[in-house]
């Protein structure tokens, strides 16, 4: 019995992004030799840390494409690092799914703005984006920015614009957003550790 | 003597026997073992198996329990079943037991077979659906002691936990043995489980569950998935775990006397009589579904 | 982490994951390990099976953690302090401390304040207006050497170890149960089993989260823990400590990086209004020894301070300008999030940035989260996914019911990449930095958060440059060396953290020999100076990217200890140390408590601090020398009696929850609540009382889903697909409810619907002699991503937050439930 090639998509899980190049050198017909073949075996690897929880399991994932300038490479599966000495190449069902986060049908592709009074998002340009942006906060600060206070004290802040960042972000992109926020003279700043 | 031997021991609805020249020296006997009181319930090995198979399951709904999917389906190859018992009076127990397929070592499933090769069994105890040789009639579920497979709405064929033979076959550990936060999965030869086993059930003793002990159920020759459970005296309590699960009378009836009238093409008249109460999905594939189709 | 540091110097889990598996006794409460961190659970099930450890879990819900437990016993939320207070009652009457490490080790010995009193609830020094305290009396008595003075007989009645007898003599067993909830003998069991701990070779270890966290006692209940923690002479310990689990991946990571209103990195803080003094400034901070001898660590502020200036100024931070001090915002407040969204919500805010989070479903009482975001001009979002705040304008029916046409803000939504797709270093519970890669390139046109932060800060710059503007000062001078300034790279942000030798650094004793070559990477902090020739953008994490390389980077996994240690992978703060305290491990004679699990031990051959651990101790301060283990405590060692570091008081004290469903405080009742916690005016009008919302509310994460991520991934909506409560049966038949059934849950703030789970994992309670059923709320689901839309949870819940934290109290408030 041939099964068609669209049920073979569906037998796979359709949805693993929209590089075709999750399924290179996988013909219907090879697929369905006997025993399912190993499906990592030209896969690259790569080490990286789950960023769900503070446990910090190691995880390997593994790539379709070997990274050359033309080929976009593609995330095809993710497994626990077994030599990490935390989770000894476990994961929980939230690290195990992790794959479906990266290609995630929710992933956010280029910069929108919702217009005032309006009900929807038009797409912008980073360059847009950065540009409008930049206008508010200059305008915000250059006008609300407190260089001293009712006693006559230096203060030099600017409270009117505030700033929530990521907790699962990086040290280093921490590290950088405190450096910048500070230095704009916010103190409305927190992070996850609050809640 | 490799764990990941993968020669074919047995095949559905074949007389030619398998060949064996290499079993008897190179053959070891895998099993999971899944220690029932290690088990968070966490779904990790749930998540592992949909990732690693390429399935994924309806987005379904909640109906009243922590159990999700609710039941096994031909995409869902393996669910937690969570009961909650008070085994002694005021003390509550969260049971929380993995189901999927047994790896029997006398499969019901197999034997019930009509289709060539559809099912095999390797030499290592791991049994297989071929899902390209499956003709959906659905005769594996009935066979089966503990109601595993399922019949996709999809393409109409069966399905059910394959052990991961593609990665045991390279020499790994199924995906949920390997995802399993807290070592209630454990994979390697069957007498190594079984000896693991028995240290677990020392430590349960000495922790008051005087009747802890192993789910190897012999009726079917016993299994290459097996349970450490606190209650190995009540295995209903873990869901409704069979306590003597054997290969029902009419499927034995088929293998011993139907089966080779397989071969004269009467096998599936006979059959019908004895397999009315199975329900079969349409065989039929959506019309509207086309190579030409973009996907 | 705001009752950890004030007990013994660090804000952070003191022992590591794989440290675990070293313990006698692991008690889960206030919190719920098995499901939220199950792979750090593992260590729990290793522990048990050969270590022969017992695990206990106490919690209102019998969880998952709860099904692998050795003892269980339900406690009503929010009591927990009753509970702990009531087991240091217990260790004391049954003389179960671990006497040589108390009086060497922890503040028993010290003598208090004369002025310092407790009575029928309150702390000396309160003022009702201000809702707060005036701390003056919470201090020691001292010497005129300007030491604290002690009695080491611990017969002096102002001795702290006596004042805390007589605190907690009030919580007997029966005052335990009554509180609680909890079943006396059941109570007393657990007292049993944790008190055996008290021997010096047994431990018991802690692991808690935000079921300590949420509420507004939430420091004092982690602070009591602690407690214990020093009488059972458990902290430093291999199997011991206090184990503060984190939520995020990298909430340790930013709050060592000072990401919050009041901190800057490395803990340092900034200065308030009335702090324009640079040299008062670090003076207060310049913590001088409590004792003689003793390390006080902090006295090397002035050097962390100075080389962060430097990271961030360069050039234009010098000695005469103070290093820049006056360019730091200086604090009137603290504007934490629930003080931002209290102006937000009055309209005084009119920018907020929200990267990588989603605080229409964070943070407490959604209707004035989103009322208070509709009144800003502009809002941006920088996320992966398309989170529940980036649409908090859009009408999702019952969900999120608001008129589009109404909300004037203009919201910018920015894609940033995810984890697979960058590199970069995390910092995990255990304070381990772990460097991780890119895998992949990133989907459509998203952007790393580093590169997006790059972008908006190089515009606004190019602005001021051009047009000049209000006190461009710091932004035109901050340091920005990045070879593509527009995307500066992980390597450099880290190394920039770390620090370097801003000139030749050379040796006090022998200004010829050059230690560290201009430009070099600095080795630890241990190297930083005050006199502005190092940089280092965070002390603590100094060390991590030395001339060496990147240490964080490291993959040697070998434990020779056999202790779980793995000193070679990665980089611990601070300065690889793995087991923080870890002095404390040894007698006062400098050997281990435990010689089977020997952490680090005096070795009086090489004259010197030995070990599998980087010791937590100067290297070659010998036993005799009585330094303690506490080295970031001016005291040297950790303390039972907070001093002025707690906002309610020095000992933890029993407060109800603002929402409390028996109206009164058995052990004071003209004090229930924390009288010093943050609520504003118009939220107290919104809480509740017991006649209208008689069941108590408590939310909760379940281990198949992570915040409102995981709704987004397909595997996990599959596993929990749809929005759920939890009722006991008592509850369930009363109400007429059967498991499946859709029910309205209502708070004073408003109302969800979901599906009825009914359980006997969720106990009918007695309370004060009133029966209390507790209502359980999953947080998972919202009205983005691929489960069944869902409310979201904090729609119920009330907007009042820790007084030291402001964390709110996501843990414990009223609700009403019926058959929707």
């Amino acid at each position: 019995m041939q099964v068609t090639r669209r049920q073979f998509f569906k037998l796979c899980g359709a949805g693993l992004g929209s590089s075709s190049l999750a399924m290179l050198g996988f013909s219907a017909t090879e697929a369905l030799a006997e025993i399912r073949s190993f499906k990592l075996e030209r896969a690259t690897e790569t080490r990286n840390t789950c960023p769900y929880c503070s446990v910090g399991c190691g995880i390997l994932m593994y790539s379709l494409g070997d990274k050359a300038k033309n080929a976009k490479s593609t995330i095809i599966h993710i497994e626990g690092d077994p030599d990490h000495p935390v989770n000894r190449g476990t994961l929980c069902p939230k690290g195990a799914g992790l794959l479906d986060f990266v290609h995630s049908a929710s992933r956010l592709q280029y910069p929108e703005v919702r217009e005032a009074g309006t009900d929807e998002w038009k797409r912008i340009s980073w360059d847009e984006a950065f540009t409008r942006i930049a206008t508010h906060m200059k305008n915000d600060r250059d006008q609300n920015f407190i260089a001293k206070n009712a006693d006559g004290l230096t203060v030099n802040r600017w409270l009117s614009t505030g700033f929530l960042a990521a907790s699962a972000s990086s040290n280093e992109s921490g590290y950088l957003t405190h450096k910048i926020v500070r230095s704009w003279g916010m103190l409305a700043f927190d992070n996850q550790a609050r809640v | 003597m490799a764990l990941q031997t993968l020669d074919i021991q047995r095949r559905s609805a074949t007389t030619t026997p398998s060949p064996d020249v290499r079993q008897n020296l190179q053959t070891i006997e895998v099993a999971k073992l899944i220690d029932v009181s290690k088990c968070i319930g966490c779904k990790a090995c749930q998540s592992a198996c949909m990732e690693w198979n390429d399935v994924r399951d309806e987005i379904g709904v909640n109906v009243g329990v922590y159990d999700n999917p609710p039941d096994l389906t031909a995409d869902s190859w393996t669910v937690m079943r969570f009961s909650e018992v008070e085994v002694e009076k005021d003390k509550l127990e969260w049971l929380i037991r993995k189901d999927g397929c047994m790896h029997c070592a006398d499969p019901g499933c197999l034997k019930a077979c009509p289709s060539p090769g559809a099912i095999i069994q390797y030499s290592n105890g791991i049994v297989d659906f071929q899902e390209e040789h499956c003709i959906g009639c659905g005769y594996c579920i009935a066979g089966c002691p503990f109601n595993v497979p399922r019949i996709s709405k999809k393409d109409n064929k069966a399905y059910k936990c394959t052990l991961c033979s593609d990665r045991v076959g390279v020499g790994m550990e199924p995906a949920c043995v390997k995802s399993c936060p807290t070592g209630a999965l454990v994979f390697g030869s069957k007498e190594d489980m079984i000896g693991h086993a028995t240290g677990r059930i020392v430590d349960l003793k000495e922790r008051g569950y005087a009747n802890a002990g192993l789910y190897d159920p012999q009726g079917v020759g016993g299994t290459h998935v097996m349970y450490v459970l606190q209650h190995a005296d009540q295995p209903e309590l873990y869901h409704g775990l069979p306590k003597n699960p054997s290969i029902s009378v009419m499927v034995s009836l088929w293998k011993g006397v139907t089966k080779p009238l397989m071969s004269l093409g009467l096998g599936f008249v006979a059959l019908a009589g004895f397999f009315h109460f199975i329900k079969v999905g349409p065989s039929k594939e959506d019309e509207s579904e086309h190579e030409s189709e973009p996907h | 982490m705001a009752s950890l540091a004030p007990t013994f110097g660090r804000g952070a889990m003191t022992n590591h994951w794989v440290d675990i598996k070293n313990a006698n006794l692991i008690v889960v409460m206030g919190g719920n390990a098995a499901e939220a961190h199950p792979c750090g659970f593992k260590w729990v099930t290793e522990a048990k099976a050969h270590n022969k450890a017992r695990l206990i879990v106490v919690d209102p819900r019998f969880t998952r953690s709860a099904a692998v437990a050795d003892y269980y016993a339900p406690i009503r939320s929010g009591s927990d302090i009753a509970f702990l207070g009531g087991m240091i009652n217990y260790l004391i009457t049954h003389d179960k401390i671990q006497h040589e490490y108390v009086k060497n080790y922890s503040d028993a010995t010290f003598l208090v304040n004369g002025d310092y009193d407790f009575g029928d609830g309150l702390f000396s020094g309160y003022d009702k207006d201000k809702r707060s305290y005036d701390k003056s009396s919470w201090s020691y008595q001292k010497g005129a050497d300007g030491y604290v003075l002690v009695d080491n007989t611990l017969q002096h009645p102002r001795c702290v170890f006596n004042l805390m007898k007589q605190h907690y003599s009030r919580y007997t067993p029966e005052m335990v149960s009554r509180i609680t909830g909890t079943p006396e003998e059941q109570f007393l069991h657990i007292c049993e089993m944790v008190a055996e701990t008290a021997a010096p070779n047994r431990t018991t270890t802690f692991l808690y989260a935000l079921g300590w966290t949420q509420h507004s006692i939430g420091s004092q209940n982690i602070r009591t823990m602690a407690m214990v923690q020093i009488l059972l002479g458990n902290m430093g310990m291999a199997g011991g400590g206090v184990n503060a689990l984190r939520g995020h991946s990298n909430i340790q990571g930013l709050t060592d990086l000072g990401l919050l209103s009041n901190m800057l990195p490395g803990y340092m803080t900034l200065a308030g209004d009335k702090e324009q003094d640079f040299t008062a400034y670090l003076a207060s901070r310049t913590l001088k020894p409590l004792r003689p001898g003793q390390m006080s660590y902090w006295q090397n502020y002035p050097k962390f301070h100075v080389s962060l200036m430097k990271s961030w100024y360069g050039d234009a931070a010098t000695k005469d300008n103070n290093w820049c001090f006056d360019w730091l915002p200086k604090l009137d407040k603290i504007y934490d999030v629930l003080q931002v969204f209290e102006l937000m919500h009055q309209g005084k805010m009119n920018g907020y940035f929200a990267q990588g989070f989603n605080p229409l479903a964070s943070f407490p009482n959604k209707a004035k989260i989103g009322g208070a975001l509709a009144k800003l001009k502009y809002l941006v979002v920088i996320d992966p996914l398309a989170t529940e705040t980036s649409e908090f304008w859009k009408n999702f029916g019952e969900f999120n019911d608001v008129d589009p046409n109404k909300i004037q803000t203009e919201v910018f939504r920015l894609p940033s990449t995810c984890f697979a797709e960058e590199d970069g270093s995390l910092v995990s519970s255990s304070r381990v930095l772990q460097w991780h890669y890119k895998g992949a390139d990133a989907p459509g046109e998203a952007r790393g958060d580093a590169e997006i932060m790059a972008g908006l800060f190089l515009r606004l710059q190019g602005m001021y440059k051009k047009d000049g503007g209000t006190f461009p000062d710091p932004i035109l001078n901050l340091t920005w060396p990045y070879i593509i300034p527009h995307s500066p790279s992980s390597e450099e942000l880290a190394k920039e953290f770390n620090g370097k030798a801003v000139t030749d650094l050379t040796d006090p004793k022998d200004p010829t020999k050059v230690l560290v070559k201009m430009g070099e990477q600095l080795a630890g902090f241990a190297q930083l100076r005050d006199d502005g020739s190092t940089s280092s953008g965070c002390w603590i994490f100094s060390g991590a990217w030395t001339q060496a390389g990147n240490l964080m980077a490291r993959r040697d996994n070998a434990d020779p200890s056999g202790l779980g240690n793995t000193p070679n992978w990665a980089f611990a703060w601070p300065a690889n140390r793995r087991i923080i305290y870890n002095r404390a491990s040894c007698d006062a004679a400098g050997k281990p408590w435990d010689p089977t699990r020997t952490v680090i031990s005096w070795s009086s051959r090489q004259n010197k601090w030995v070990g599998m651990d980087v010791p937590d101790m100067r290297l070659d301060a010998a036993p005799d020398e009585n330094v303690g283990p506490f080295i970031m405590n001016p005291e040297g060692v950790a303390r039972l009696f907070a001093v002025d570091k707690m906002a309610e008081g020095p000992f933890p004290e029993h407060y109800e929850p603002f929402e409390t469903p028996i109206g009164t405080n058995p052990l004071h009742p003209n004090v229930i609540s924390n009288p010093a916690a943050r609520v504003f005016k118009s939220d107290m009008e919104a809480f509740g009382t017991a006649r209208d919302f008689p069941y108590v509310g408590t939310t909760y994460r379940l281990t198949e889903h992570f915040h409102f991520w995981t709704k987004h991934a397909r595997i996990n909506a599959i596993l929990q697909p749809q929005q759920f409560v939890e009722i006991g049966e008592d509850l369930a038949k009363s109400k007429g409810i059967k498991g499946g059934d859709w029910v309205k849950v209502m708070s004073n703030r408003g109302y969800i619907k979901a599906v009825a789970v009914v359980t006997k994992r969720l106990k009918t309670l007695t309370v004060n002699g009133q029966p209390v059923y507790t209502v359980g709320i999953p947080i998972h689901w919202g009205f983005k991503g691929l489960t069944k839309n869902g409310f979201l949870a904090n729609t119920l819940t009330p907007y009042v937050g820790d007084a030291n934290t402001q964390t709110p109290e996501f843990k414990s408030f009223l609700v009403n439930i019926e058959k929707a």
